[in-house]
């Protein structure tokens, strides 16, 4: 009973993650860039919800529906206005440039809101619990793994059958062909910002409570991606998994192995699949031909 | 404008390739010798951490801007070497073989970062390296019995042959004998054929794989040697801050190390020492700058990060060649002076052709 109840908790952590990951995910499939400062995105999305709903007191589902607007807007707007300027160069700027963007996003919002830790105001989901036969469910948990199956679902729709979607993928696959062919490369690069954003928003507003709101939540970022690299980026099913097997082997490596290897877990078992498959578990890579 | 003219094949890899050269970096070494002689204690001790990090800096480089290869984790390096290094000075080892030690158990812990790095490559290596960093910091916290965990251990000052370097200026002259050993070490390197190896590497892997460059051996020589040429820094960063704990080796200062080599010019050794020069003298500047601001700004807690954000954010856009390059640039413009090009130096755009099969 006890096992059932930590992989409950697991397996929503592990949503977080794949979450946050479904945001790298999505930028990487669609620029094959990958955006380092996704878990700073996500703490900016709280921190706007929490500036909407708390402060200015809205009903929580309209609060996420404008923090998940505002965010929009703002994901597109870094694209157009700082990302862009570095289309053809190599991978290696966007690293820097986005991981110093996450140390802004850090700064700027420790700024604004205060460096201390802020409680998420009271949700739907609060302080109830659902008693399944012994196992005790908490609604937050499950609204987060939850808003996470639906999300995967709703993007691989997109990716799969939309116009706007299939434009993505093949502005990710040969910029310069897609250009040709009349898909509007910039607009959409700036576009799957503002979605990725969101997802962002989403994943904050859904953690706010369990994690609470700090402007060094960005961190968690860091473990999503060893979510993406071990569901092999670039696939949003194998993320959400990857994200799963971290959250599922943290929470029980906290339980049942010494202190210091809840921290770790996720990096040994990132270098585990790495050093097998150098690519990630569901990896869209093959290699190179000259 | 000079012009050389090359009679030798030798003259391509000569250490000075002219008369300037030696005349300028003559000039800078008796600077630095003669620098604790004007300047007060305080500001010895700032220049020996600049030494510090851009030790610390010439390692990264060799990965990053010779062989090409991005590393988020080397600050792990710079805490195994200084944890080692300490180790072994509580435990009665004299400085003269712990200092070595130091490096070598940091290039250890390189041979073994590159057994899986060897296959990643570009976003998976940085990632792999930033999780090393991470396993290392635990490590570093958790085992006790070595570390001390998060009570820290104190440093105390190296001691050459019985003679204990406690004075900021003997410690200075310490860190710049260390520095100009591995500047040149670098350079060295650079102009040997591993060196050109490492170059052939990073410029495209499959042409050098071609030339019979072996790709395995080669990276991980590289990350050896970086790793422990970082290691010595982060022995010496030790003794600079008399005390260390495990929040002194955390991600920020592996972050550091990359806004070093990135803000003062990949590829090159004098972008590694200008990176260190920038990195080490911004939070004097934010100091002193922090008496001029409104007192709100100027009391934030994230304002050093912030502006390091901000620093990075506007080379990578507006310099991507960093101090260095644009040194370079300016220098371009005098010696070719009514002519000079700004396509000079423009770089191929390469647009992405994705490897994902779907």
């Amino acid at each position: 009973m006890e096992l059932l109840q930590l992989l409950v908790g697991g397996v929503a952590q592990g949503c977080v993650y794949g979450l946050i990951a479904l945001g790298f995910v999505l930028i990487y499939k669609a620029t094959e860039m990958v955006n380092f400062a996704q878990g700073d995105l996500m703490m900016l999305g709280s921190f706007v919800a929490l500036t909407f709903i708390g402060t200015m007191g809205m009903n929580y589902w309209l609060g996420l529906l404008v923090a998940a607007l505002a965010m929009a807007v703002f994901g597109y707007l870094l694209d157009a206005i700082v990302l862009r300027r570095i289309i053809g160069q190599p991978q290696f700027a966007v690293v820097i440039l986005t991981i110093s963007i996450g140390f802004l996003f850090r700064s700027a919002a420790g700024f604004i809101w205060g460096h201390e830790t802020q409680n998420f105001p009271e949700t739907p989901f609060t302080n109830r619990v659902i008693d399944a036969g012994g196992v005790i469910l908490s609604l937050e948990h499950l609204s987060i793994i939850a808003g996470t199956l639906i999300l995967a679902g709703l993007l691989y729709l997109f990716f799969n059958f939309t116009r706007l979607g299939n434009a993505m993928q093949a502005a990710s696959q040969n910029q310069l062909a897609a250009y040709y062919m009349g898909v509007p490369v910039k607009h959409i690069n700036s576009l799957i910002w503002a979605l990725s954003a969101i997802v962002a928003t989403i994943a904050g507003v859904l953690f706010a409570p369990v994690s609470l709101v700090d402007p060094s939540n960005g961190f968690y970022g860091i473990k999503a991606f060893a979510a993406a690299v071990i569901g092999g980026f670039g696939s949003l099913i194998g993320t959400v998994l990857g994200g799963l097997i971290i959250g599922v082997s943290e929470t029980m490596a906290a339980r049942y192995l010494p202190p210091g290897f809840k921290e770790i877990v996720a990096y040994l078992i990132m270098l585990g699949v790495l050093i097998v498959r150098p690519h990630g578990l569901f990896s869209t890579l093959q290699r190179k031909k000259v | 404008m000079r012009i050389l003219f090359k009679t030798s094949y030798l003259d391509d890899i000569r250490l000075f390739q002219h008369s300037g050269q030696v005349f300028w970096y003559g000039l800078l070494t008796v600077g630095l010798l003669l620098a604790p002689f004007v300047l007060g204690d305080f500001y010895v001790g700032e220049l020996s951490y600049v030494f510090v990090l851009a030790i610390a800096g010439v390692g990264l480089m060799l990965l990053i801007g010779y062989t090409g290869l991005v590393s988020l984790g080397h600050g792990a390096f710079m805490a195994i070497g200084a944890y080692t290094n300490t180790y072994l000075i509580t435990k009665g080892v004299p400085f003269l073989i712990a200092f070595p030690a130091a490096g070598l158990a940091a290039l250890l812990a390189g041979v073994l970062i590159a057994v899986p790095a060897n296959r990643m490559t570009g976003i998976y290596l940085a990632i792999a390296t930033l999780a090393f960093s991470q396993i290392v910091e635990q490590l570093v916290i958790r085992w006790e019995s070595v570390t001390r965990g998060f009570q820290g251990m104190p440093v105390p000052a190296p001691e050459l042959f019985g003679h204990a370097l406690a004075r900021p200026w003997e410690f200075y002259y310490f860190c710049l004998a260390v520095l100009i050993l591995v500047v040149l070490a670098a350079i060295n390197l650079t102009r040997s054929p591993t060196g050109r190896a490492m170059v052939a590497i990073r410029d495209s892997e499959i042409s050098a794989q071609s030339l019979g460059v072996n790709l395995v051996q080669y990276k991980t020589i590289a990350f050896a040697l970086s790793a422990g040429i970082t290691g010595l820094g982060g022995a010496l960063l030790g003794h600079k801050m008399r005390f260390i704990s495990p929040d002194a080796f955390n991600i920020l200062l592996s972050i550091q190390l990359l806004l070093m080599v990135v803000v003062g010019g990949l590829g090159s050794i004098h972008g590694a020492i200008l990176g260190a020069i920038f990195v080490g003298g911004l939070p004097q500047a934010i100091a002193l700058m922090r008496d001029y601001l409104p007192p709100t700004i100027a009391r934030t807690p994230g304002l050093e990060p912030g502006l390091f954000g901000v620093v990075m954010v506007s080379v990578v856009l507006f310099e991507p060649l960093g101090i260095y390059g644009r040194w370079l640039k300016i220098k371009a413009f005098f010696d070719y002076f009514p002519i000079y090009r700004r396509a000079t130096f423009k770089r191929q755009r390469s647009y992405l052709k994705t490897e994902r099969v779907r």
